[in-house]
Parts: structure tokens; sequence; C-alpha cells
């Protein structure tokens, strides 16, 4: 078994170790530090595709920005009083049901479309020392084959920003008068 | 043991056991050097009593806190109260991997290696929030609450200066940047006809407050929260909270010094006539003179170990003033000593501005960083991009 593989199945364990991990903890913030580390694995496993660039944004943009967000706020609510309380407990066949539906339309479309998604200059995995031009292909990509789906998310994001200030500046105006 | 060094792997492990080795020390020492640098612009004298000036101080905090007792809050979250101050320095230290200390000493030359970086200090304030939480006290959540509102603030200014210093240089590899400078024979702080000077103090301004220093300390603002985060902390994972602060230091020092001032460079590479002058006189001068210091020392000190140790101080620092002299060790040393330089002229800055400028109110950290120094940084990245358009063509 090459050192590749062997990193793929231990990052693998470690995902998914920390996913169930996240969705058993009762205590939210002890939930929080392992899905951090499931996404630091999402990003390890990135980085054994050699999608470097991707693996350097992944941990910038999920851990970097959005999970410390999610602490800022979970911070906020008193552990105590919500880690004794079980709740959603009345959801758990439909979520169950849900979960083995998606579970298998995610392995029917990865048993049926193998080599569907090989691009042309696809990353290579590279020996020791050399340097791959990873980012600059995904920014050529991003700038030219998909700059509408890319405009487009910015204007997503732009609007989600102002109607974010508008929300709070909204409750500030009710909390005052 | 030839057939052991060719191995692509083996040097870069020994630099990083080296690394991991030395750096407590050099933590210690710039702590030393920040007490003596406040100490004078206080109008005092710092730490006299270990050893000769107090050079022996930092053996002896670190000794003091290694015996300290571990102490560990009852009603704490002891699994993260642990995790805090590993992830912390962990991370921190992680980051030194991509760092060019020289054009032949460093761990790896990665394409992400700014990614990188910036990666690794966000995953450390991690360590702030979760450290600042896991100790069940209010001061301790008011200061991880801070860090976390001026890590995310502070983090898009620092991007958008990183950004615009990328741009220019055309490469996210650390020693890409170094060489593209070299190419274009003028410093990234420099170029752009000088525009680039904007990111350039913008992210000193961003990258003093991601590394919670003096005037962006509120997270450990002692007048108002104790000691903000690590208050519950004591002893060694105390230390390793500030021993990561002082990597994060010196790491946002060095992509400083690699994005904008040159990295390993000699002041004015391109210019041949200033090869023996600045490579070879300077660091000899330089050593000697510090030598020269050290060797008055002798005769003021009373004690006779403290006159042997400003002996041996002033021993190493001949031989080290020697060692440039030698072409063979000067080829090997001169880019380590030109980082090792302009890093301590960076951290001079850090402590300088801990000395001079007061402490900012809450709402006035969160004002600069939003409404002055993003929209500036975006201001400065869109300049420089029309500019370098205009002008490379």
């Amino acid at each position: 078994m090459s050192l590749d593989t062997v990193l793929f199945y231990v990052l693998a364990a470690l995902v998914l170790g920390s996913a169930i991990m996240t969705i058993t903890r009762r205590n939210v913030v002890h939930a929080a530090v392992w899905l951090i580390s499931a996404l630091v694995g999402v990003a390890g496993l990135f980085l054994s595709r050699g999608a470097e660039f991707l693996a350097g944004v992944q941990v910038i943009v999920y851990i970097g920005g959005i999970m410390v967000l999610f602490l800022f706020v979970i911070m906020l609510v008193p552990v105590h009083d919500e880690s004794t309380q079980r709740r959603f407990s009345n959801q758990k066949w439909p979520a169950t049901l849900a979960a083995v539906a998606l579970f298998l339309w995610v392995a029917f479309i990865a048993v049926n479309g193998v080599g569907m998604l090989d691009h042309p200059g696809m990353a290579e995995p590279l020996g020791p020392g050399s340097l791959s031009e990873n980012s600059e292909a995904v920014g050529l990509v991003l700038f030219s084959q998909y700059l509408l789906p890319f405009e487009l998310a910015s204007i997503l994001l732009l609007v989600a920003i102002i109607g974010a200030i508008v929300m709070s500046k909204t409750r500030n105006r009710e909390t005052e008068s | 043991m030839e057939q052991l060094l060719e191995n692509p792997h083996v040097p870069p492990l020994i630099l990083t056991a080296v690394i991991i080795l030395v750096f407590p020390l050099i933590a210690g020492y710039i702590v030393l050097a920040e007490r003596k640098v406040l100490a004078d612009l206080q109008v005092r004298l710092g730490p006299m009593r270990v050893g000769p000036y107090g050079v022996l101080q930092p053996l002896a905090d670190a000794l003091k806190l290694m015996l300290k007792e571990d102490v560990i809050p009852s009603k704490s979250d002891k699994w993260i109260f642990w995790l805090a101050p590993v992830l912390s320095t962990f991370t921190a230290l992680s980051a030194f991997a991509v760092l060019p200390l020289s054009d032949r000493f460093f761990v790896a030359d990665v394409n992400i290696g700014i990614l990188f970086i910036l990666a690794m200090s966000s995953i450390g304030a991690l360590g702030l929030i979760l450290g600042g939480w896991s100790a069940n006290s209010k001061y301790s959540l008011m200061g991880s609450l801070r860090a976390a509102a001026q890590m995310v603030s502070y983090e898009v200014p620092l991007g958008f200066a990183t950004v615009t210093a990328i741009m220019c240089a055309g490469t996210l590899s650390m020693q890409g940047v170094i060489a593209s400078q070299l190419e274009r024979g003028v410093w990234g702080a420099f170029d752009n006809y000088g525009l680039m000077l904007i990111p350039t103090v913008l992210f000193i301004i961003a990258g003093t407050a991601e590394t919670n220093r003096a005037p962006f300390d509120l997270p450990e603002a002692e007048s108002e929260l104790v000691a903000g985060f690590h208050t519950e902390y004591s002893g060694f994972r105390w230390a390793l909270f500030f021993l990561a602060e002082y990597a994060a230091i010196v790491v946002i020092s060095a992509l400083c010094v690699t994005l904008f001032f040159g990295g390993w460079l000699r002041p004015f590479p391109n210019v041949a006539a200033l090869e023996m002058p600045l490579n070879t006189l300077f660091p000899v001068a330089l050593f000697a003179l510090i030598a020269l210091g050290c060797s008055k020392g002798i005769f003021r000190q009373a004690l006779v170990g403290f006159r042997l140790v400003m002996a041996a101080l002033t021993g190493l620092f001949l031989l080290v003033a020697a060692a440039f002299a030698l072409p063979v060790a000067n080829e090997l040393m001169i880019g380590l000593f030109w980082f090792a330089f302009k890093l301590a002229a960076m951290v001079y800055l850090f402590i300088w501005y801990r000395g001079t400028f007061p402490r900012f109110r809450y709402d006035q950290l969160m004002d600069v960083g939003w409404k002055w120094l993003i929209p500036i940084s975006m201001f400065g990245l869109i300049l420089n991009g029309i500019v370098q358009l205009l002008a490379r063509g």
C-alpha cells in the first residue's frame, strides 16, 4: 500500500470519526471543536489530492472565519442548560431516512460517475520538494470558464452582508425606543 | 551520512527540530529585549539581578514557569482547557515551516506558503477563544470574546494587504516573492512607484492587531480584565500561551519582511558595488561593536561570575564577527543574517509601539478596523492593480 493510500484512510477516519463525535456531543462547544477537527481532515484530503489552494482556503474560510463566528455565538449561550435537555427527539426516524437516502444517492453517483469529473490539466500527485501551479490553475478557471457563477456568488454574499446589517440595525432601533 | 543528507526529506527535518528546540530560547530573549527596551523607554533599568545586566533572566523565568504549580479551575472544561494552549503553540510553530530564513535555510517552499501562514494564524485564534471559554471565568470569557471579534475584523485588512503584495509579486510561494523582488530590483514596500507603501503600513497595523499586541491588546487588557483570556492559566500552560504569542509575532514580522522588505536579500541587491560593504563590513562591524560593548561590562561588574559571563559574551560575539569575515562562513550565513536583522527591526517596532501608544477603547478598535483599515486596504488593492496593469502592460 502506498503512502498516499495510508494517508487517505487515516484522514478519512479522522473526518468520519470527528463528524460522528460532532453530532453525538451534548456540549455544543465540544461539538464545535470536533467539527473543526473534521474540517481540518477535509483540508488534509484536499492536500493529499494535490489541491493545495483548496486546502488553504478550506482552513482560512471554514475554520478561521465560520467556526470562529460559530464559537463566538455559542460562547454567549449558557451551555449547561442546553446540554441537559434532549431536543428534536421526535424527528429521529425522518432524519435517519433522509440520511440513508442521501447516502444511497451519493453512493449511486460515486459508482456510476467514475471519471466524470476528470478535467484536462487536473492536478497530478507531485514528488517531494516540487511546486505545483494549482493556485494559478484555479484562478484562471475561476475567472474565465466559471466567471458567471463566481460573480453570482459574489452578489449573493453582498446581498447577505447588506441583509445582516439591515437586520441588526432594525433590532437596535426597537430596543432603543 | 552523505547519503542521508542527500535525501530530500532529511535537511528539512533537521531544520524543523532545530527551530522547535531553539525557538523557546529565542522567545525568552525577545521577552528580555522587550522588558529592557520598555524599561529604557520609561527611564528604568529593567531586569538587572540574574546574571550581569539581567542577561540570564530568560533562563530563570523558564525554570520558574516549569516548576510552578499547574492550577486547573475545578469548574473548568478540562479537556478544552488542556487543548487550547497546545493548539495555539502548535499552529504558531507550524507556520515556521514555510518561512524563508535564507536562500538555503528553509523547511519547505510550497506554492501556498502565504496561505498556509494565514491559515495557521486563523487556527491559532481558536486557541485564545477556547482557552478563555473553558476556564469558566467572566474575565476570561470577555477576553476571548474580544479576541474573536478582533481577529475576525483585522484578518480582512491583513488579507487585503497580503493580496496586494501577492499581486505585485505574482506568486504565493515565499521564496518566489523574494525572487520577484530581486528581479524587479526594488523592495515590495516601494514597488508601483511607492504606492505599495499603503498595504505595507496597513499590514503592520493589522499584524499588530492580529498578534494582540499593544495598542490592540484588548483580549488581555490587564487594567480591565485582570489578564484577559489567560486569567486562569498558570505555570507551563501559561508559558505555552506566551510562547505562541511570541511565535505569532515572529511569524507576522517574518511575513512582513518577506512580502515588503526583501526577505533575506541585502538592501540594494542589484548594486554590485555595495556587495562588500553591506555583506562583509556591516555584519563584522556590528558584531565587533557588540563585543566591544560587552567587554566594557567585564570591568564594571563586581562579581567574578558576572565578569566571566561578560567575558564569554565578548568572546562569542568576536567569534561571530570573525565568522562573517571568512568568505565560506559568510556565504552560508549572510542570508540568515539579513533576515534576522530585518526581523529584529520589526520586533523592535512592535515593542516600541507597546511603549508608546495607549490602548484603544473597544469601540475605537472596531471603528479603526471596519471604517478605516478595510476601505483603505480595498482602495490600495485597486489602485495598485491599476498602476501595475498600466506600468507593466
